[in-house]
């Protein structure tokens, strides 16, 4: 099994990111489960996503407290609140920011990806520049530097999933795919 | 065919498919979703249902009671301070005998304020004549939906579909979502028994004295005895259409088991896990779930347990100044052995505290290392008291 620890600020889609990559695992051929950790809701609080993967039925039913890897939907986030609490050696860390963190020390242990999903998201029109929706172009990034889901199930699942501008969303997963670099912060 | 769908979406769609007439709403969290869903449902036309909005909890329970007199199929959902404010109302529909099937997300009361997964809210309405189904993931609340329409109308009780507050409720996971015409093998339309009929006008639900009432409660109670004789055979007719069945306990290798865990709702499915986890260390453990609770299968868990050395039951309520609710029933079912289990009973995960694989397997070791058990409920994963 595996456990994705989804770090973002509420109004993101955050949970909508978590769902779609859900879907797009089970397409795949894995069984899923993904919820969000509930807090009071409140737009720009940190919130948490879980997402389990696995090829056989997936049982626990509790929080996820040792993850394999994480996804952040904001930079900020990385100097805010402890993202690597109970994360895995040699994790994925997948960051949406322009700038990697002036300090990598406490992401040694980890594999750290950047991509500026927010100027991806922009550049297809979608959401604005306060608000850029980026929850589409993180799922991109996510396939190229974990090499699954196939970006044709991620496709699939911004089809499903997102009810507007389909055509610029699948844009921006397939323009982040491209874009996402993997940091040398050893 | 499998969706990737939230809990309560897995009751919305089952609600749908029973081609329910009625639904009346009122939203609260961690419920809302369920009659969100509907409520689309109805404006869109996928269902053909009347829809209200209402003003309370207690009116939304209301509507459906004066629904479901004129003989017609009924829904609500609701949760915690939403299901405390129907009280008086849950006592109509049980005492008038309708069907009404309710979502319930098991979710804490206040204050303080607290949206998350407890039982405390549903198991207070113990008494009330529902009878309560507890589910342990999407499949079994789209599952058991679907059920409880045919168990309500053959032995004309409510029927309370209980699912864990975000740990089921907000879970996304694979359902197989069934055909509509296989959900119409399985539930026929309604038949009422009686309905009330403008053009032929009487009155229902009249003054009750003495020489009546007693009988009346006594027929409501031979009701829930009735539910305990056929439940079985419905879910032959329900496993004969989708080839799935729960049982009213499921006992999860308790064969030869010196120590049975009784657990309900998701907290199960971690507990199979730990289950299979613990065997490979050459520590094992049986599981009874309980997923009725109302009418509570005593005899059928008693059978479960008797050859048991140690009976461990993870409550997620509390009933103040007793213990955990499941295990007093637990403990009054065992009563009639001579040579009984010991029970042991521990309390975890009140109001969203998790209960993680780590509980499960303290509660499995603590049972282990005792002969017997203290006098009360341990309390699991509290901070140290403060003695002021």
């Amino acid at each position: 099994m595996i456990e994705i620890r989804f770090h973002g600020r509420g109004g993101q889609g955050t949970v909508l990111a978590s769902i779609s990559l859900a879907k797009a695992f089970f397409d795949s051929g894995y069984q899923v489960q993904t919820f969000p950790l509930f807090g009071v809701e409140r737009r720009g609080a940190p919130v948490e996503a879980f997402l389990r993967i696995s090829k056989s039925d997936i049982l626990v039913r509790s929080n996820v407290y040792t993850p394999d890897h994480l996804v952040v939907m904001d930079s900020k986030l990385l100097t805010a609140i402890d993202v690597t609490r109970g994360l895995k050696k040699n994790a994925m860390i997948l960051i949406n920011g322009s700038e990697p963190p002036d300090d990598m020390t406490p992401f040694k242990d980890f594999k750290v990806a950047m991509v500026d999903a927010a100027a991806v998201a922009l550049e297809n029109g979608l959401g604005s520049r306060t608000r850029p929706i980026i929850n589409t172009a993180m799922l991109g990034a996510f396939s190229r530097v974990m090499a699954m889901p196939d970006m044709k199930y991620i496709e699939k699942a911004i089809l499903k999933e997102v009810p507007v501008k389909q055509d610029q969303n699948v844009a921006a997963a397939k323009q982040a795919y491209g874009a996402v670099k993997i940091m040398d912060n050893k | 065919m499998k969706h990737v769908i939230e809990g309560s979406h897995a009751i919305s769609e089952a609600v749908k498919l029973a081609r329910v007439d009625v639904v009346s709403g009122y939203p609260i969290t961690p419920q809302t979703h369920i009659i969100e869903a509907i409520s689309e449902y109805c404006a869109n036309g996928e269902m053909k249902a009347k829809f209200i909005p209402v003003e309370s909890e207690h009116s939304a329970m209301a509507a459906v009671v004066g629904a479901a007199s004129t003989g017609v199929r009924t829904f609500t959902a609701t949760s915690s301070h939403g299901l405390a404010l129907m009280h008086e109302m849950l006592h109509w529909a049980a005492g008038a005998r309708l069907p009404i099937v309710l979502g319930e997300v098991n979710r804490a009361l206040g204050p303080g304020w607290n949206i998350w997964m407890d039982q405390s809210d549903s198991l207070a309405q113990r008494d009330t004549g529902w009878i309560q189904l507890y589910c342990e993931n999407g499949q079994e609340a789209m599952d058991t939906t679907l059920f409880a329409f045919r168990l309500a109308e053959l032995v004309n009780l409510p029927v309370m579909v209980v699912i864990d507050a975000f740990f089921v409720s907000h879970t996304f996971e694979p359902v197989a979502i069934p055909e509509q015409e296989h959900v119409d093998d399985f539930l026929p339309p309604y038949e009422p028994r009686i309905a009330l009929d403008p053009d032929n006008p009487f009155a229902l639900f009249q003054m009750a004295p003495p020489n009546v009432y007693m009988e009346m409660r006594q027929s409501i109670h031979r009701a829930m005895e009735h539910t305990l004789d056929i439940y079985h055979e419905v879910e032959n007719e329900f496993d004969a259409v989708f080839h799935r069945r729960y049982g009213m306990i499921e006992e999860i290798n308790c064969e030869n088991a010196d120590i049975i865990l009784v657990t309900t709702g998701s907290a199960t499915s971690t507990a199979r896990q730990v289950q299979m986890d613990m065997e490979k260390q050459g520590e094992r453990f049986g599981i009874l779930k309980i997923k009725t609770f109302r009418p509570f299968p005593g005899k059928a868990i008693c059978n479960a347990l008797q050859k048991a050395k140690k009976v461990a039951v993870l409550d997620r309520n509390f009933s103040f100044g007793s213990g955990g609710i499941f295990a007093q029933e637990v403990k009054g079912a065992l009563q009639v052995l001579s040579q009984g289990p010991v029970v042991f009973n521990y309390i975890a995960g009140l109001g969203g505290r998790d209960i993680t694989p780590d509980i499960i397997s303290e509660v499995y070791l603590k049972t282990r290392d005792r002969d017997l058990p203290p006098c009360g409920s341990e309390w699991l994963g509290t901070s140290p008291r403060d003695e002021n």
